[in-house]
Formats: structure tokens, C-alpha cells, sequence
């Protein structure tokens, strides 16, 4: 915080103490992201990984780390900015996403498998 | 000049020295509240993001996201929207050293980038509409549209956000206010960023396998 403060001389309002990258960071952070977006359309476009499960879960995996390269790079994100407040609201919201975002997927298949009526007639049939 | 009055200079010089040197200084909350905002904003794009994983393959007997995506046309946009990145990132850096003409130069490629997306995303969308696979066609559609539409919303909403700011430091320049709503629309685009990259692995990629 205080060597932020020193070195921009933007007065004491918070904008100058936040944290923000370098040059340096920005290149490093821009080039990892190209070459992980390049990667995940390779693999693809290309038909690299011939098992589409397979290559699900690379271009996710791949996907994840990128976003974890945005928020360290671009959006600054570490455990001490804003006194550690910014990234537990971001890992609760993560968390709150994994909820949200597994549970709908689990329970709409349950319903599908258990639920969806074959046929009018067994639909007549039912209790 | 008096010995008292130079006394005083001096005093003054040295500041109030009532509180530690090392102080941690009160915070402005704007960017922690920003912050919860677009986490807020991020449990929007994780209900559409949920929406989708359980429509996106009910397909009605239309068209499937195979047979719809242009791939190469997403990677275009993809970079669009990763080069507005880095370029926003140089204009924070020239704003944080007080150079109004880079800050707006900078400014000024970003938002062209952001348009240059907009403008694939638009041709795109009047594309699928033109063949017959607008967001009545299907499930899978509505939901499509909903999530990439929503984005593209954001977007246009950053790009309004960017011509006002840069009229405002154009006038006002560089102070410490407006570094902190530059900061503000930096998190807010980087996030952008972020929410797409969810979208092409998401939908146009996952989409085409």
C-alpha cells in the first residue's frame, strides 16, 4: 500500500493505493492468454483429442486456468488487496457459481431420467 | 520573512504529525464496492451460464450449435476482445503516471476494439436470425441468445462507460477521481474478458465437439 502511495503522487483517496500491474505483468498476463485461448481452439479446430468427453475437459481445464491468469494479471487480484475483502467476496461468489451452476445440471438430468414420459399412453397410465 | 512566519513553513512542511508515518490509511470503499457488484453481475452470468447447460442440447429439431458456429469468426472476436484487454491495461498504466494524451490514445484503441466485437457479434446474431435460427427456434437458441446477448449487452454498456470517461479526462485530466473510475471500468471490462472466456470454451467450443 505505502509504496503505491509513494510512487504515484495521486493523493490518499484509495485509487492510488489499490492494487495494479506492471507493464510487465500486462505482457506476461496477455501472453499467457493468447497462447491458452490458441491451445484451446486447437485443439478443437484442429481435432487433436478424438474423445469429444476428453477434449471437454481440456478446453474447460484450459478455460479455468485462463480465467485464473485474467484475474491475476489483469484484475489484480491477490490476497492482500482491499485487505484480503476482494478475494473472499470473489471465492464466496465462486463458490456460490459452483452451486448453482452443478446443482441445475445434476437435478435437470435426475428429471429428465426419472420424469419425461415416453408416450402419451404411459402418460395416461400414470398414478 | 519573520522568524515566526518561517517557523510556521517549516511546520507546516512537516505535516501533521499526529498519526504514524505508517498508518494504514483509511480506504475509499468505491473499488471494494465495485468489486461486489460485478460479483453480483457474475451470479447473473452463472444463472444464464446454468440456463444454458440444461437447454443448450435440447435443440427442437433445429439447428445445432455444430451446425451454426463459425469458429474462426469467435476466434476473431475472442481477440478482439483479449487485445482490448492489454490496450485498456496500457491506458491504466499511463493514467497512474498522470499522461493525459497516452491515457486517451490507449482509451480510444480499446473502445475500437470493443466495437470491432460488437460489430462481429451483431453479424453474427443477424446471421443465425436471417437462417431461420433466431431465439424462438429452440431451447437451445432462447438460451444461447440470452447468455452471448447479455455479454454483448455489458459490452456496449463498457463502450458507452469508455467514450464518457475519456470526454471527462479530455476536460478535467488526470486526478485522482478519475483514476479511480478509470480503475473502476478497468475491472469492470476485465471482467468482460473474463465472462467470455466462459462463453467460447462454454458454448462455441464445447458446442461444436
Amino acid at each position: 500500500m505505502g509504496t503505491a502511495a509513494d510512487l504515484h503522487p495521486l493523493g490518499q483517496d484509495g485509487a492510488s493505493s489499490a492494487p495494479h500491474g506492471t507493464r510487465k505483468e500486462y505482457a506476461l498476463g496477455f501472453g499467457l492468454s493468447v497462447a491458452l485461448t490458441a491451445l484451446s481452439f486447437w485443439l478443437v479446430m484442429a481435432h487433436v483429442i478424438s474423445s469429444p468427453v476428453a477434449a471437454a475437459f481440456a478446453v474447460m481445464g484450459l478455460g479455468f486456468v485462463q480465467v485464473v491468469v485474467h484475474m491475476a494479471y489483469f484484475l489484480h487480484m491477490n490476497s492482500r488487496s482491499e485487505g484480503g475483502w476482494n478475494l473472499l467476496a470473489l471465492l464466496f461468489t465462486a463458490l456460490l457459481v459452483l452451486i448453482v451452476l452443478s446443482g441445475s445440471v445434476w437435478v435437470m438430468y435426475h428429471l429428465n431420467t426419472n420424469m419425461m414420459p415416453a408416450s402419451p399412453h404411459e402418460m395416461m397410465e400414470m398414478p | 520573512m519573520t522568524a515566526a512566519s518561517q517557523l510556521r513553513l517549516v511546520a507546516d512542511r512537516a505535516g501533521p504529525t499526529f498519526h504514524l508515518a505508517e498508518e494504514h490509511h483509511p480506504e475509499n470503499g468505491t473499488l471494494l464496492g465495485f468489486w461486489i457488484y460485478l460479483m453480483s453481475d457474475c451470479l447473473i452470468f452463472a444463472a444464464l451460464f446454468a440456463t444454458y447447460a440444461v437447454l443448450g442440447r435440447r435443440y427442437a429439431g433445429g439447428p445445432t450449435g455444430a451446425e451454426l458456429f463459425d469458429l474462426p469468426m469467435v476466434a476473431v472476436n475472442t481477440a478482439m476482445l483479449l487485445f482490448s484487454s492489454i490496450t485498456y491495461g496500457m491506458a491504466m498504466l499511463a493514467a497512474y503516471r498522470g499522461r493525459v494524451k497516452p491515457t486517451l490514445g490507449w482509451l480510444a484503441v480499446t473502445g475500437l476494439f470493443g466495437c470491432a466485437f460488437l460489430g462481429l457479434e451483431l453479424t453474427e446474431f443477424a446471421h443465425l436470425i436471417r437462417e431461420g435460427a433466431g431465439p424462438q427456434r429452440s431451447a437451445f437458441l432462447s438460451s444461447f441468445f440470452t447468455l452471448v446477448g447479455t455479454h454483448g449487452l455489458h459490452v456496449t454498456f463498457g463502450v458507452i462507460w469508455l467514450v464518457t470517461l475519456m470526454t471527462q479526462v479530455a476536460r478535467w485530466g488526470l486526478g485522482p477521481d478519475m483514476v479511480r473510475r478509470l480503475m473502476c471500468l478497468s475491472l469492470f471490462w476485465h471482467f468482460l474478458d473474463v465472462i467470455w472466456i466462459g462463453v467460447f470454451s462454454f458454448v462455441y467450443l464445447l458446442g461444436v465437439l
